[in-house]
């Protein structure tokens, strides 16, 4: 059994994260509304299925912990506890050492040996110190009450001679289909007479949404004796409670319980609303990423054998082959196409753990914050995905620290008490904007100033002369950190440059606008996709390099008498702009080409900064797989990855960035 | 993981010595094919090789070390290896076999003091067959 049961680990750790997930999420929705039911029901159910999937697993601890959990959100559920924030902190708890099991799981492929006696203690303590002192019978009692429906049939049953009977069923905790064995009860009871009630109902039963126990109200000529005496007859019953119903009794509370009731329908039609929303989960499919990976590496594949062909054809002068060739790049930019589309995720993926952060640091730094997220369902290649985590982690944390002011600070600054942090997703083109904004203080760049002196990243002298836009730069060198205080939740020295170097290596840029008292903005700008992109091929002397299109603005031609050289750099005029020239054939090493006339230059652009390169000529646009240049060149900045070209040569992809 | 083969190292030579580097960290040997210049990379860098579709960095080993340059003939070969998920050709003289050595035939590299390159980069020196061989770290060329 215990090695048949490896083979699902990875179902389970993947599935448990999600359910974890949709708790904390549920959580914090809680915290803020705490009187809505849907969020708890929706906590217990996630719990419900850890318990019973850590339980199947035979992961004690992680049953044990979840069964306690669920006991108190019973409890929350149907209102015998109010919820309040020391509940709530300890269901978070719960939830992060949840996610530690489950991780360590993951690594390990078994449970650590940690019963989390402390925590269950004081989950325990909770149901303890806020239940009402009130012995376990009444509550069953009050908890199966029928409604005036209910009674209005039974007291016509009277009439008739015949008795209602209240059946409390209490299932042995061994048995193992739960809804099986409920339904022979069901049966049996049809048989010898009418079921009118049932607690769960009986939907709820069938789907096994119950515990161990269920009530029943039936209506039969049968004796209290006889019932039970029938109900003897099935296994597997720990306990059974037949009660005579009276009638005339019951008449008088009519209308309290039936004001009761309305609720508890209420409750029932809102747990079957996300019901049918997780059917549709049945369309999809669950596939390793590795598979995903090997579709793309083939896809990748078939791009380039593609461009060869092409290029062999361009020679061939076969009518016939062109038109096949056509055809075969269509269908490969289709498939391409379809490949990306399934590697997509939203970034929702990262974004979900944030509210939980901003919620725990606001409490730590006692800021109040409004965290608002935006676009979280746009899409990004997988590979793109697991990078930004860390960045926005780091951006947020500082938004937090330095940006949004303590209350009273904010109060005399004539703002909200409660800070906005705004997290926003867009496309744009074949790129993916984020944007982190706060209303907070703003960055003070005196102090930016005083701060890079003291560190000694720039003389006083330097200092004097850098612009508003190198002083955005200066944020981001290595070891700056205006922070006051080193603490636990940013400034430690990396910073912002850690963050510009993550998202720099994946391609992408990090732009900086901040305006004194009235809040800052970094706005982080990523390729869609890091596998396969559009690429212009230049010619630089003798070798070829690619230029990815999406930093290309356009491509001119200049006149030697337009460059001018200012302090050792030679510029030119470009719509407006003046803009520093880069020789490529000088940048990547070689001898500089005769004096022309005329140049080639492709202008280029990365945020607000552009480039003109000049090139030696252009070879043509073409889909090019990048190719990482792998750990042991990742200290050389200048290019982005290599790719393999049509006659099989290598071409290396300049980092525009680079350039800058 | 399933069998590592203990002390068999793939034998190679620059110039007229002989080197050694553990098998277990080789992918395969292969002939040397059009590579690309990297700018901007230290000399020993030779520049990218096409393997298969996967784009390998090639180091010119007689560079790292700090030997004298050979011209590139039908022996030279390159060496694919793997240390710690990186993945890198070294280019060598030629390259035809693997040996296993004794343990009790290893001895441990000259004590460092003399400022020669090669020094760094030595784990021991082996004995077989009346020939010595330099076994190199693969660890501290790449690093």
């Amino acid at each position: 059994m215990d090695i048949d049961l490896k083979q699902y680990i990875g179902l389970f750790v993947e599935e448990a994260k999600e359910h974890l997930q949709s708790m904390n999420d549920a959580l914090l929705n809680l915290e803020k509304d705490k009187d809505n039911l849907s969020h708890i029901n929706e906590i217990f159910r996630g719990s419900h299925t850890l318990k019973g999937m850590s339980g199947t697993m035979g992961f004690v601890n992680m049953s044990n912990l979840t069964h306690q959990m669920e006991n108190v959100l019973d409890e929350v559920r149907n209102g015998r506890i109010s919820l309040n924030e020391k509940i709530i902190d300890i269901l978070f708890t719960c939830f992060d050492v949840l996610g530690d099991m489950v991780n360590y799981i993951a690594a390990y492929g078994q449970e650590k040996e940690s019963d989390n006696s402390e925590l269950i203690e004081e989950l325990q303590k909770v149901i303890r110190e806020n239940k009402p002192a009130e012995p376990d019978e009444q509550r069953v009692e009050e908890a199966v009450e029928f409604d005036n429906y209910v009674l209005n049939i039974i007291r016509k049953a009277k009439a008739e001679g015949l008795n209602g009977y209240k059946i409390q069923i209490n299932l042995s905790p061994s048995c193992m289909l739960k809804s099986a064995r409920a339904f022979i009860i069901f049966n049996l009871l049809e048989s010898v007479g009418n079921i009118v009630y049932s607690n769960p109902s009986a939907d709820d039963i069938e789907d096994e949404k119950f515990d161990f126990s269920f009530t029943i109200a039936v209506i039969t000529s049968l004796s209290k004796e006889e019932l039970l005496e029938k109900l003897n007859q099935v296994s597997e019953i720990e306990k059974i409670e037949v009660e005579l119903i009276d009638v005339e009794e019951n008449a008088n509370e009519v209308i309290n319980y039936d004001k009761k009731n309305t609720n508890s329908s209420q409750i029932i039609s809102e747990i079957k609303t996300p019901k049918k929303e997780s059917s549709k989960v049945g369309k999809t499919v669950r596939v390793d990423i590795d598979r995903l990976d090997n579709l793309m590496n083939l896809v990748s594949e078939l791009i380039i054998i593609k461009t060869r062909l092409e290029d062999l054809s361009s020679n061939s002068n076969m009518k016939e082959m062109e038109d096949t060739l056509e055809y075969l790049e269509r269908i490969t930019t289709s498939l391409h196409d379809s490949v990306m589309k399934v590697r997509m995720v939203p970034v929702e993926r990262v974004f979900n753990r944030f509210p939980r952060m901003v919620r725990d640091l606001s409490k730590e730094l006692n800021k109040k914050v409004n965290f608002i997220i935006h676009g979280e369902n746009t899409e990004v290649d997988r590979t793109v995905i697991d990078e930004i985590g860390d960045p926005l982690i780091h951006l947020i944390r500082n938004s937090m620290d330095h940006g949004i002011e303590k209350p009273e600070e904010r109060i005399k600054l004539g703002k909200a008490e409660e800070g906005n942090l705004t997290l926003k997703a867009y496309p744009d083109g074949n790129s993916v904007v984020i944007e982190i904004s706060d209303d907070g203080r703003g960055i003070d760049f005196e102090r930016v100033r005083e701060k890079a002196i003291e560190k000694g990243i720039y003389t006083m002298e330097e200092m004097d002369k850098l612009t508003v836009n190198d002083l955005k730069n200066v944020l981001f060198e290595p070891g700056f950190s205006t922070s006051e205080n080193v603490n636990e939740i940013s400034g430690r020295g990396v910073g912002l440059d850690v963050v510009k170097n993550k998202i720099e290596s994946i391609n992408g840029s990090v732009e900086l606008e901040t305006e004194k008292n009235k809040g800052t903005r970094f706005t982080i700008r990523i390729p869609l996709t890091l596998a396969i992109i559009e690429a212009l091929l230049v010619k630089v002397m003798d070798e070829t390099y690619a230029i990815p299109i999406s930093s290309i603005n356009e491509i001119v031609l200049i006149d030697k008498r337009d460059i001018k050289n200012l302090h050792g750099q030679d510029i030119i005029l470009y719509r407006g702009n003046t803009i520093p020239i880069v020789r490529l054939d000088r940048a990547m090493g070689l001898e500089s080409g005769a004096s022309m006339d005329e140049y080639t230059a492709v202008v280029v652009k990365k945020g607000n900064k552009q480039a003109a390169l000049i090139v030696t000529g252009l070879v043509g646009q073409q889909e090019i797989v990048i190719k990482p240049l792998g750990k042991f060149l990742s200290s050389n900045k200048m290019f982005s990855g290599a790719t393999i070209l049509g006659n099989g040569s290598i071409s290396l992809i300049i980092n525009v960035n680079s350039l800058l | 993981m399933i069998s590592e083969d203990k002390n068999k190292y793939v034998i190679f030579k620059l110039g007229s010595d002989f080197y050694g580097i553990d098998v277990n960290n080789v992918l395969s040997i292969e002939r040397v094919g059009r590579i690309t210049r990297i700018p901007n990379s230290p000399e020993y860098v030779l520049g990218l090789m096409n393997l298969r579709g996967d784009v390998i960095p090639v180091v010119d080993l007689r560079l790292k070390l700090r030997l004298d340059t050979s011209d590139i003939n039908k022996n030279t070969r390159v060496i694919i290896t793997k240390e710690n998920e990186s993945t890198v050709g070294l280019l060598v003289d030629s390259s035809s076999e693997v040996v296993e050595i004794d343990k009790d035939n290893i001895d441990k590299p000259p004590s460092s003091g003399s400022d020669n390159e090669i020094l760094k980069y030595i784990d021991g020196i082996g004995k077989s067959s009346n020939r010595l061989i330099i076994l190199l770290s693969l660890k501290k060329i790449l690093n």
